[in-house]
């Protein structure tokens, strides 16, 4: 199977791979995917009081289309509302990425997991 | 086998023809053309002379007559015709057949076509070490049991089955033993005579010969009927119609001869290179495990999990290394290897397999890049996994609960 351009880009120079501080209130966690699936995700972002993504980190293990569809996704959230963010689809990650159908679900993956970390942001949030 | 800094760890997949088999095999694509089975003429006789040379040299290889040799077009083919053929013939009297959950896909996918034509069919669990239990197959065997076929070296695995001992539970037990022997002949010893071996499906590509052909052997004493899956001119002794290819032949016959001759000395040095490259992993690499029994296997094979690091994500940080992955990114049905499952690999180990495949043209520098590649691949993407952060933290990656999709 040959890789896109940009997955082998993304794979060889991933951008924004690392940990924030999840205990941190300004700070989301999504973690998805499973172990036995092939594919996890973890998705941290850091977001400002007027509900701004600061900060975005990955790590992912996976294929080379989970790992780049993740650092795409840090790319493109960094700078966003959450709104904005919440915006992201799939389908986007996927024809950027230029994904074969067979790696679709890693386009999937990386939209769930900016779900995920928002969610997990705003229940923190709520819960303050 | 290096070309543009690219080194072929791919053995199991396919060898290269040996150049000392393409050329007894040149000859065949010009000047001598005849077909084997004109049986009136010179250019027929020659033909036929250079195919009957064949047959005795990979007769030889496995200790039989060049009578029980059949030319078929690859040991898909002769998996085949072993298992259908023979349940063909027999199922009158018998329709119970035994194989097991780690054979080649198109063993089980014969036996399946079985099933669905009325057999009755057996697929045994193996150990966790991949070998098969011989109490358990004993007790699998029963009055209606025709044919026992499990295959001699693993091609995922790399794992030797204890063919001399099911060989004599088979005989005992008056059922026919098959073997699909693509991945063992003219690596490890095989003698269908000491090893009561009934049928043995052989490739020419594994060992060094050219794509599109292999053999099989059928046992004349005590004989083995089958029933032909090809209709045509019964060439073969009526076991598989169709001219023969001379350059096919020849190319398996040589491939065999060499093999024969250079398997203890290869294997010695088959072993060395992949001890070399088996510590130096272990070395600087924490959960690595090598999958399949750590001593009957064949050396030529290393199918390691590297904890915490996807496959396919790992093959390509090694793109100048031709291997190949047990995980499902790898296969278009995006399920984990069948055959790690069956020795009990997690899933997510089977996920993070590699299957390194050492061979006769892989040298010590090839090995050492190998192995140098890899620990920085494994490295860089464990410090990228999550799963490697959460196992150093100490966090037990089974009370997560997964989301999965």
């Amino acid at each position: 199977m040959a890789y896109s351009e940009k997955v082998i880009d993304h794979y060889e120079k991933p951008r924004n791979v690392g940990s924030l501080d999840a205990k941190d209130d300004q700070v989301g966690t999504g973690l998805v995917g499973a172990p036995a699936c092939g594919d996890v995700m973890k998705l941290q972002v850091k977001i400002s009081d007027d509900g701004r993504i600061e900060d975005a980190k990955f790590k992912t293990f996976g294929c080379g289309s989970a790992i780049a569809s993740s650092s795409l996704i840090t790319e493109w959230i960094k700078g966003k509302t959450i709104d904005e963010a919440l915006e992201i689809k799939n389908r986007d990650v996927a024809e950027y990425l230029e994904l074969p159908p067979v790696k679709i679900h890693c386009s999937v993956l990386a939209e769930d997991a900016i779900k995920s970390a928002i969610k997990d942001y705003q229940t923190k949030k709520s819960h303050r | 086998m290096s070309e543009n800094n690219h080194i072929y760890l791919d053995y199991q997949s396919t060898t290269p023809c040996d150049p000392r088999v393409t050329e007894k095999m040149m000859p065949f694509l010009s000047e001598i053309f005849g077909n084997a089975h004109s049986r009136t003429h010179y250019h027929g006789w020659q033909a036929e002379q250079a195919i009957e040379k064949a047959r005795k040299q990979v007769a030889n290889i496995i200790n039989a007559s060049p009578k029980e040799i059949i030319f078929t077009s690859g040991a898909t083919e002769s998996n085949n015709l072993a298992i259908k053929g023979v349940a063909e013939f027999y199922r009158d009297k018998k329709t119970h057949i035994i194989t097991c959950k780690t054979e080649h896909k198109c063993v089980l996918e014969s036996c399946r076509w079985l099933e669905r034509n009325g057999f009755d069919i057996t697929y045994l669990d193996v150990e966790p070490n991949g070998l098969v239990n011989l109490e358990t197959l004993n007790k699998a065997i029963r009055e209606e049991t025709l044919m026992v076929s499990v295959m001699a070296v693993n091609n995922e695995i790399g794992v030797i089955q204890p063919l001399k001992e099911i060989g004599a539970l088979c005989r005992k037990r008056g059922v026919f033993f098959h073997t699909d022997a693509a991945q063992a002949v003219g690596k490890t010893p095989i003698d269908v005579e000491e090893m009561n071996i009934d049928l043995l499906s052989i490739s020419g590509h594994k060992l060094y010969g050219p794509k599109g052909i292999g053999a099989l052997y059928v046992r004349r004493k005590p004989r083995v009927r089958l029933v032909s899956q090809i209709s045509g001119g019964g060439q073969e002794r009526g076991m598989r119609s169709g001219t023969l290819s001379a350059f096919l032949c020849v190319g398996l016959g040589e491939a065999c001869e060499i093999a024969q001759k250079e398997m203890a000395v290869e294997s010695a040095q088959i072993q060395k290179l992949s001890d070399r490259l088996y510590q130096k992993l272990k070395e600087s690499l924490p959960q690595i495990y090598l999958n399949g029994d750590p001593i009957m296997r064949y050396p030529g094979n290393l199918n390691i999990s590297f904890a915490h690091v996807e496959g396919e994500g790992l093959m390509m940080g090694i793109k100048n290394l031709s291997v190949s992955s047990g995980s499902a990114c790898t296969s278009a049905s995006l399920e984990p290897s069948y055959v790690l499952k069956a020795l009990g690999v997690e899933e997510e180990l089977a996920h993070t397999s590699l299957r390194i495949g050492i061979g006769r043209f892989t040298t010590q520098e090839e090995v050492d890049q190998a192995a140098e590649d890899i620990i920085a691949a494994v490295t860089h993407l464990r410090e990228m996994s999550p799963l490697w952060e959460m196992a150093q933290a100490g966090v037990d990656l089974k009370s997560i609960q997964w989301s999965g999709h």
